[in-house]
């Protein structure tokens, strides 16, 4: 009686613990299975990229690539600045800065937005599916707000790269870069 | 199967088979004596077609897989060189890339017949739910196949979809990345996308072999949607219904060969003849045809997450109908309530489709289509959730044949028909 019930408990025991050791191999097997998916080393080292901005006229916007993605780097006309600064922050669907350069708190005011006023430097990416939104310049209008607007859904950007209308949830992401001179950025 | 086996074997060596794998058992007693109701109609016959276009996108596909570089440098030269050099590439290429829109053209003739004489209702739900999982298959290949020519639209259709994934609060991004295998659609993302395009064919047919056992077991629904009651409801599948099935088979054939020979592109985007090229969205994204209905309803929501809830949502419901449905009666022939609505939401499908190959502002008439698009996508979970439960209490069906036989051949004594 007693060694049946030893023996049972034996069993089960036994049946246990070779369970459970073959649910942890096959877990442990299948991580390198899943995790080859991610970005390879070449991909993750990452890149850093130096743009000569001399070029860009006032109230242009040019295209760069950085890490697959386009960059925008737009120099502002006074108009742009003063009517990107005159928002009031409550007023926007995403309150944060969204700007790799400043604490992840900082408020979406254009100065938390910008390095220098001028110069607007974004990730060319609609944070709604990933689009690339096209440039709003006053010979060719794109959207009410002065900045961009993604074909795609209709998302719409105002001049600090904030979204003011449409399914897109976040502002366009400010990239980590810094200014090696007046004309000259490093980004990454 | 339902019944006990006919097969006979003959000679010697058809017995020393039938001991060891009794594959001729199976095939006679699926295909040939199987009993199907005498009544099906041409609507029926998309089963059988629905098997012949997996097997030419899989033939063909396989023909071009040898000829087909994945990689972003080459990929989109390659399919050209397919055009151009190969002989008979663009013959190949012309019947894979129409084959697909033939194949959801048939894929959802078959839905919604199933839909409409209530196939999924009791004991068929595991083939009704088999049946969407093939149809969840079938996309996700189709998108993985879109992508692969490496143009605009195979670019920028790649980068919409998987950012669909980055909705999921919290993990959104890393999923994307994982999917990517990089920061944005490249390389890494064009060859995980043909690898997975090559093996789903052959697990669709593996779980077509499923489909086809669920529905050996209680054997084919049919226009009446009644049980099958005695022998003198059913013929054996052949050769009635083998003849029938590839007289509809070559009419089906006929309609694919137009689009072959005379509209090759007629299905397809021009944009997709552009090179991909990651800084330059095309002005309008559009996906193939027969998923604009669901992109229709993604872009009507003006929120990201919810937008991807409701375009999961609509397609998780299909699982679900054989519980939402609360009639006892299957077929619509006998439902005049559900009838309407049926038709109703057949337009809807329609309308959400032409909404969603339309520009985001477009309007019609001066109504935004947006608003169309709202309104329709309302109607769609309207119909599965709310509608489909609620008729099926309150509607007075019409009286119901007593028998398949009775409703073909008229009153028992009456002249033999057919």
């Amino acid at each position: 009686m007693t060694a049946t019930t030893m023996d049972g408990t034996r069993r089960d025991f036994l049946y246990v613990a070779s369970g459970a050791m073959a649910v942890v191999g096959a877990a442990a097997t299948a991580w390198p299975f899943i995790d080859q998916m991610n970005p390879t080393a070449a991909a993750l080292a990452m890149a850093t990229t130096e743009i000569d901005i001399a070029s860009v006229q006032p109230g242009q916007q040019i295209v760069y690539k950085w890490r697959g993605h386009p960059l925008f780097v737009r120099r502002r006309t006074p108009a742009e600045i003063a009517s990107s600064k005159a928002v009031d922050v409550s007023s926007l669907p995403d309150p944060l800065a969204r700007n790799a350069n400043k604490p992840d708190s900082a408020p979406a005011t254009d100065d938390e937005r910008v390095i220098k006023s001028e110069w607007l430097v974004l990730i060319g990416v609609c944070t709604h599916l990933g689009c690339t939104p096209t440039v709003s310049t006053p010979a060719s209008p794109e959207g009410e707000y002065g900045g961009w607007l993604c074909h795609c859904h209709g998302s719409q950007y105002d001049a600090s790269g904030r979204i003011r209308k449409g399914p897109a949830p976040q502002n366009l992401a400010v990239p980590p870069y810094a200014f090696l001179s007046d004309t000259r950025i490093k980004v990454g | 199967m339902s019944g006990p086996s006919t097969y006979n074997p003959k000679s010697g060596f058809e017995k020393w088979i039938d001991q060891r794998l009794p594959l001729p058992r199976l095939m006679h007693d699926t295909m040939q004596t199987f009993p199907t109701p005498r009544n099906l109609n041409i609507w029926y016959t998309f089963g059988g077609i629905l098997t012949f276009c997996l097997g030419v996108q899989i033939l063909t596909g396989v023909v071009l897989a040898m000829h087909y570089v994945a990689n972003a440098g080459m990929a989109f030269d390659s399919v050209e060189a397919i055009m151009r050099d190969v002989n008979y590439g663009w013959l190949m290429r012309y019947i894979h890339s129409n084959g697909a829109s033939m194949f959801f053209l048939a894929v959802y003739i078959h839905m919604f017949r199933g839909l409409y004489y209530g196939s999924y209702k009791a004991p068929r739900e595991l083939l009704w739910i088999i049946g969407v999982f093939i149809y969840l298959l079938m996309m996700a290949t189709a998108f993985f196949g879109y992508v692969l020519p490496w143009g605009q639209m195979s670019f920028w259709g790649a980068t919409v979809i998987t950012n669909l994934f980055s909705a999921i609060p919290l993990v959104g991004t890393q999923i994307a990345t994982w999917l990517w295998g990089d920061f944005a659609v490249g390389d890494a993302t064009l060859n995980r996308f043909f690898s997975l395009h090559y093996l789903l064919p052959f697990i669709i047919a593996g779980v077509v072999g499923l489909h086809v056992w669920a529905l050996h077991v209680p054997g084919n629904n049919n226009p009446l949607g009644i049980d099958v009651k005695s022998p003198q409801d059913t013929v054996p599948f052949h050769p009635y219904y083998t003849v029938k099935d590839a007289f509809y088979l070559c009419l089906f054939v006929l309609l694919f060969a137009v689009f072959v020979f005379y509209a090759p592109n007629f299905f397809g985007n021009p944009d997709n003849y552009v090179q991909a090229n990651p800084l330059v969205t095309p002005p309008d994204i559009v996906p193939e045809w027969y998923l604009l209905p669901f992109y229709a309803m993604l872009r009507s929501i003006p929120n990201k997450l919810m937008g991807v809830l409701v375009m999961g949502g609509a397609i998780v419901t299909l699982f679900f109908i054989p519980w939402l449905d609360t009639s006892r009666v299957r077929s619509c022939r006998f439902r005049p309530l559900m009838k309407q609505f049926f038709w109703a939401f057949a337009v809807v499908c329609v309308i959400l489709g032409y909404c969603g190959s339309q520009s985001v502002d477009a309007a019609v008439a001066g109504i935004p289509l947006i608003w169309a698009a709202r309104l329709a996508t309302f109607y769609y979970f309207l119909f599965f959730w709310i509608l489909m439960p609620i008729i099926g209490l309150i509607e007075t069906p019409k009286k119901l044949p007593t028998s398949i036989a009775q409703s073909v051949l008229g009153e028992p004594a009456a002249a033999p028909a057919e």
